[in-house]
């Protein structure tokens, strides 16, 4: 039976196992919309298009699975660019349809028209334009394969209105992608990863979140505990390993807990598994951990010695290799190295803020310490980007993996609220919270209106300092606090919650934190606006560029030390 | 100076996919060629490109990660045949075409036209051959030159991708299209 290309489609994503995907229509794309009902697919209507992309990226993050955003031609494709960026850099698996006007009117400006092929061509793992329908069910099948395996990432599918209306028949078996072609040459070089491992006097673990991509958290703990090395994550590492665990040291880099940073400094072989040395992470290159010899696992091999030089490179899948390793680790002493850690640890734990007296005052990190306790632990949290996210990653304590979501390597403003629905639709069963700013909760808000609308339990903690907080930092450290358009308003948030029908709330000191959040948990999808202290920074701080081991410090309240 | 050898699915676009990957990588592409292969469907780029034996591992490891790219060979270290072809038309009235008609016989290259004013040289060889050639005939005012750039092939066995039992991306849309009519 002929089908048409709209059909076909459809047809394809629900083989591909999509039940839920997440867009806005318009005209290039209507023929798909419009046999889009006749299918078991819920479509959640967003409010912009950048909405979709990170909803679809936040719904992978959560589950692991592909996500799917579907937007019209022309500007509802140009829309979707940021959340494309957004996924490619933090390698999440999602699949962009667009459609596209008439293959005979490609090229002629037509009304709606964009070369969203070439505009999105740096920033997905691959794109293709169809314009046949029998070509259809080969690139979507050959786009779901490509954007899971391997390093996961974005595929866009661009449809050209002709395709969606013409028919043929589906042949399923036929459009299977060629796997064998798909597969790359794996890399090994360098010397033997285990003799550096049994060798060495103070090693370090760096996780990043390939850990969880190739789903080797198991693998990676094991490892750890058998040869009694400590791990540090990167900010999408968190989660892989539970943050609870003794051997996890907690976050490295910018806004690194100071001991792992200092360790990674005085280690002598660091073991850097799914992750990529990424300026944040490293500081200055010339001054990088220079005692450490260094073991690099990626399942892409284009990261080997692209920031820093490894002394032994092994491309794959991090469980795979890991598993390789165990039965050949020795379970050498390493209670010296441990113990050093462990005393560093106590040097920072008095400028902690959560020792610091109450002053009567609210800070985030107050905030976020707070929502961990009462949430257990065991929320999603998904974050935006600036100061709150980077407390989050410090005082919200992860022990599941992809509980934390949250945009590193792009750093979007905006991400978090649209990708918490994701994640929510994803993971209905999950309690999601939401932990952004009152600058990026004003650039994707409108999906508040889709929440509600898709009546999702999803609760919002606005971290509301009246200020783009962590550019007002850099520019209280680094231009002699002349604020230069970081000063903020926003509406009264309760309000604006309300008037969108969520119940709302406002907190500005700590006593009430607990009470409201109790009640907003309560609800079905919850807003509460924490006033907190306007001018609070984020320690520790490494300067961009700056070594790793020169952190700007809390202020101690016992004594200035001469650490920093 | 490395050069690659790039097998690519002869379709729209992979050129522009190729070109973009080195500029937003910030790699200098000193040369590429493109051109059909044996292989039906499959095309060959030679792309020589500056850089160290560091940024030779990225280029090659970063070209992987395009679909439409089935091989890279980084041909640099091999015994390998390199050319170039270079039409130059020379100004070559009176008393210089003599002079440039035996120059380009010291080179083993071919007039292949010529006026009353200009002659056409076609020559063929390594990228040196053909620099000495230009700066033989650069007193004589080149009006006008075409270089191919560089195309390589390594000597002896061969070193195309295997082609037999592997479908090509091209045979399933096509197998698609079959089974629909």
């Amino acid at each position: 039976m002929a089908l048409t290309g709209a059909q076909i489609l459809w047809e394809s994503l629900v083989r591909e196992g999509v039940n839920v995907v997440f867009g806005y229509p318009g005209g290039a794309i209507l023929p798909a919309y419009d046999a889009m009902l006749d299918y078991p697919i819920r479509h959640v209507l967003v409010r912009h298009e950048q909405g979709a992309t990170h909803m679809a990226d936040g719904y992978a993050r959560a589950t692991g699975k592909v996500g799917v955003a579907i937007a019209t031609s022309g500007p509802g494709a140009t829309n979707m660019v940021t959340g494309i960026a957004t996924a490619m850099m933090d390698s999440s698996p999602m699949v962009c349809i667009t459609g596209q006007v008439g293959s005979a009117l490609i090229g002629t400006d037509a009304f709606q028209e964009t070369d969203i092929t070439g505009i999105t061509l740096p920033i997905t793992k691959h794109n293709y334009l169809v314009t046949r329908a029998q070509d259809i069910a080969p690139a979507i099948r050959e786009a779901f394969a490509i954007a899971a395996n391997g390093r996961p990432g974005p595929v866009l599918v661009d449809i050209t209105k002709d395709a969606q209306l013409g028919t043929c028949e589906l042949d399923w078996e036929a459009a299977a992608p060629d796997v064998a072609q798909l597969e790359r040459p794996g890399h090994s070089s360098g010397v033997d990863p285990i003799a550096l491992i049994n060798a060495a006097q103070r090693p370090m673990i760096l996780a990043g979140r390939g850990v969880m991509l190739g789903n080797a958290e198991q693998e990676v703990l094991e490892f750890a505990v058998k040869a009694r090395i400590p791990i540090a994550m990167t900010l999408l590492g968190i989660g892989g390993v539970p943050a609870s665990h003794p051997l996890n040291l907690g976050m490295m880099g910018m806004h690194g807990e100071a001991w792992v940073n200092t360790a990674i400094q005085e280690s002598d072989l660091l073991i850097a598994l799914g992750m990529r040395f990424d300026d944040r992470v490293t500081g200055n290159l010339k001054t990088y951990a220079p005692h450490a010899r260094k073991i690099h696992v990626d399942i892409d091999p284009a990261e080997f010695n692209k920031n820093v030089k490894v002394d032994a490179a092994i491309s794959g899948n991090v469980r795979d290799i890991v598993g390789r390793w165990l039965p050949h680790i020795t379970e050498p002493n390493r209670e010296a190295w441990l113990d050093h850690i462990g005393e560093l640890k106590g040097d920072a734990a008095v400028r902690d803020i959560q020792n610091l007296p109450d002053d009567g005052h609210l800070y985030a990190a107050h905030v976020i310490n707070d929502i961990w306790h009462i949430t257990e632990g065991k929320a999603i949290v998904v974050t935006d980007v600036g100061q709150h996210q980077m407390w989050e990653a410090q005082y919200y304590r992860h022990d599941q993996p992809r509980t934390l979501i949250t945009s590193g390597g792009l750093g979007t403003m905006g991400f978090a609220l649209p990708a918490a629905i994701g994640a929510k639709m994803g993971r209905p069963d999950a309690e999601v919270w939401v932990v952004v700013g009152d600058g990026g909760f004003q650039m994707t808000l409108c999906e508040l209106a889709t929440m509600v609308q898709e009546d999702l339990d999803v609760k919002i903690a606005i971290i509301n300092n009246g200020y783009l907080g962590m550019v007002r930092q850099w520019q209280e450290f680094f231009y002699q606090r002349r604020y230069a358009a970081t000063p903020i308003s926003a509406p009264d948030f309760q309000k604006l919650g309300e008037a969108y029908g969520v119940w709302s709330a406002t907190v500005s000191t700590r006593a009430d934190l607990a009470g409201v959040v109790a009640t907003a948990r309560q609800q079905r999808g919850a807003l509460i606006d924490f006033r907190v202290e306007q001018e609070d920074s984020v320690y520790p701080m490494v300067p961009a560029g700056a070594d790793l081991h020169k952190m700007i410090r809390r202020p101690s309240p016992i004594a200035e030390t001469a650490a920093d | 100076m490395h050069t690659f050898a790039v097998y690519v699915d002869n379709k729209p676009g992979v050129l522009n996919r190729v070109a973009s990957l080195f500029r937003r990588r910030g790699f200098n592409i000193e040369s590429l060629t493109v051109g059909h292969t044996e292989t039906e469907g499959l095309s060959r780029m030679t792309i020589v490109v500056d850089t160290d034996e560091r940024g030779a591992q990225l280029v090659e490891a970063n070209l992987y990660k395009l679909i439409p790219v089935r091989r890279v060979d980084n041909i640099t270290r091999r015994p390998a045949i390199s050319r170039d072809l270079a039409m130059i038309k020379v100004a070559a009235a009176g008393d210089g075409r003599t002079q440039v008609m035996q120059l380009a016989d010291v080179y083993r290259a071919r007039i292949v036209d010529v006026s009353t004013e200009t002659l056409v040289i076609e020559a063929t060889g390594t990228e040196e051959k053909i620099d000495s050639l230009v700066e033989m005939l650069r007193p004589y005012k080149i009006v006008e030159m075409v270089r191919t750039g560089r195309v390589v092939m390594a000597r002896g066995g061969a070193m195309t991708p295997a082609k037999t039992g592997r479908r090509t991306r091209q045979s399933v849309l096509e197998d698609a299209a079959a089974g629909s009519v």
